[in-house]
């Protein structure tokens, strides 16, 4: 029900997030959705990879300091409200949303949503009794 | 007792004997009162009668920072704490403050050699000290205090900070005499400039400066910003505090030494030989009349030399040159001294912070500016914004919090900052003085 995401510290100088992709790509490694956190001083990068520990491994050779969190891919079907009905969800179960980001499928039927909750099995709980499809890891990256 | 100008012009012969006197009287008073010091004479192998003349002074044994740190809080007392009537704190170089003490006697010979000092930049009874050192722990505020009092001049205990209220009062009250640290001289100079106050509005005469390096350049640009005469002070609370050196008006090369009180010498920052006036080398202080806290050959990490020729104004008081550096890291940042592994000090208490920082001290306007880079290791990351920045927040509160300074805390990526072989490279300074 989690899926791992790899967050990578980008220092405030240029060319890091260039130099990251680079790597990634160096090693094969597809990136399914990615969200940049940012302050005056500095960035998290957020990651859905298709190989979690692989990227974890050739970012740290390359020097980059990487952690790994779980999160929550709920799908949503493509349409005008689709976000709205879940945080209606989310807030009603008084869940805390620490961030969030999203991608659209290529099937351009239904959008992934990413969520990072404070407390993450209350959060699965209600979405599931909401309903709502959540997405495993192997499933977000074969979409 | 000798009126002050009768001492400060006695021939070489007549002030060198007065300072073997209280020598000896403070070796004897050291080693029967202080354990720590006959510790290291008996194991220097030399004893309070074996100090015959000046030149036995380097028989004794150096006393440093670590010492002070290694007995703290009052090891190195030498009278019960009931006879110790104020104690001040400086900058140590890791977790605890150097501390000092002083008995009323001790006050009193402070507020003496201040008065004197003042006396030497032109400061009379009729003057308006405004004192801009800081009050509090730190010597500068209250030492100027007592020796503006004791001279019978008028002080002003503005303190530091309040900037605009300051030129309010300088305006308002006549202020003629002006001690502030160089830098924030520049700061009021500059305040008066927004706020359309002209030097010649203000009745400022002479400004005393210290308690941080400053360079011919700044002393040109304060005397013309200002429209005042600027002079150098040296002190450190080790010693006194502020009057162990003043410059005079009548020269503006080297500072003259109280030295009837404070015994100077120039050691070799290497080998500590002693070296002769006019080689530089690291400033070294006994306290010939300190009573709670005295100290013998007390290294000041300070690097100047001693100018043994005359002074136009008469004094055969040996004069020191302005300091020029440092044998160890200390920095000086606003006025407050700063040791980086007082930094390192506050991180190793920080779980997951490593011991890999540097410090970048640069020059904005007038005024320090200190940053702390800190490399984010994945113990520390987190993937949350809030979590970052909440570290960063704590590590500049705990920065402030023992050190004094309000930094910029800035988090880098690892292997950012360079690993050297040897002593690592803890420090940039940027700023040009």
């Amino acid at each position: 029900m989690r899926v791992e995401q790899i967050a990578v510290f980008l220092e405030n100088k240029s060319g890091r997030l260039a130099e990251i992709t680079r790597v990634l790509a160096g090693h094969n490694i597809n990136i399914r959705a990615l969200s940049v956190a940012d302050t005056a001083d500095f960035g998290i990068l957020r990651l859905i990879v298709d190989k979690v520990d692989e990227a974890k491994r050739v970012l740290r050779a390359n020097g980059f300091t990487v952690g790994k969190t779980n999160v929550i891919a709920v799908e949503v079907p493509d349409k005008v409200g689709g976000l709205a009905t879940v945080l209606k969800t989310v807030e009603e179960a008084g869940l805390n949303v620490e961030y969030m980001y999203a991608f659209v499928n290529s099937s351009g039927e239904n959008a992934v949503l990413i969520f990072r909750f404070d407390d993450m099995d209350k959060a699965i709980d209600a979405l599931l009794q909401a309903g709502f499809t959540i997405l495993s890891g192997a499933r977000v990256c074969a979409l | 007792m000798m009126r002050v100008e009768e001492l400060e012009t006695l021939p070489r012969a007549g002030l060198e004997s007065i300072q073997l006197k209280r020598l000896q009287a403070l070796v004897h008073r050291v080693y029967e009162k202080v354990a720590p010091y006959r510790a290291k004479m008996d194991e220097a192998g030399v004893r309070p009668e074996d100090i015959r003349s000046l030149a036995d002074l380097r028989r004794l044994p150096f006393t440093t920072k670590d010492d002070l740190r290694d007995n703290y809080p009052f090891g190195l007392f030498t009278v019960p704490m009931d006879d110790v009537v104020r104690v001040h704190a400086s900058s140590g170089t890791t977790g605890k403050p150097t501390v000092v003490g002083y008995t009323a006697a001790d006050i009193s010979m402070w507020a003496d050699v201040m008065a004197r000092a003042l006396a030497m930049a032109g400061v009379t009874r009729g003057d308006m000290v405004h004192n801009a050192y800081g009050y509090g722990l730190f010597t500068g505020g209250l030492g100027a205090h007592y020796g503006i009092e004791r001279l019978g001049a008028t002080v002003i205990p503005v303190s530091g900070g309040n900037t605009k209220r300051q030129i309010t009062i300088m305006r308002d009250f006549g202020s003629t005499v002006l001690l502030a640290t160089p830098s924030y001289a520049l700061n009021l100079a500059d305040a008066m400039a927004d706020v359309g106050v002209l030097p010649e509005e203000l009745k400022l005469r002479v400004g005393i400066h210290g308690a941080e390096p400053w360079s011919e350049n700044m002393r040109e640009e304060v005397e013309r910003k200002l429209g005042i005469r600027a002079v150098d002070i040296y002190g450190l609370s080790e010693v006194i505090g502020p009057g162990v050196a003043m410059e005079c008006l009548e020269t503006d090369h080297g500072m003259h030494i109280l030295e009837d009180h404070f015994l100077p010498e120039i050691v070799d920052p290497e080998t500590f030989e002693p070296l002769p006036p006019g080689e530089p080398g690291e400033l070294v202080f006994t306290t010939l009349t300190k009573e709670a806290f005295p100290l013998i050959r007390y290294r000041t990490k300070d690097l100047s030399r001693l100018i043994a020729e005359p002074c136009p104004c008469g004094r055969t008081l040996i004069r020191m040159e302005k300091v020029t550096g440092r044998t160890d890291d200390m920095l000086i940042i606003r006025g407050v001294n700063v040791f980086p592994s007082q930094v390192e000090h506050v991180l190793m208490g920080i779980e997951g912070v490593e011991p890999h920082y540097q410090i970048e001290v640069n020059r904005e306007g007038n005024l320090d500016t200190m940053s702390v880079l800190v490399e984010v290791s994945e113990r520390i990351f987190s993937d949350e914004v809030r979590q970052l920045e909440a570290l960063t927040r704590r590590i500049q509160a705990e920065i402030k919090d023992l050190l004094g300074v309000t930094c910029a805390v800035r988090l880098v990526e690892p292997r950012t900052i360079k690993r050297s072989e040897g002593k690592a490279q803890r420090v940039i300074d940027n700023r040009r003085i």
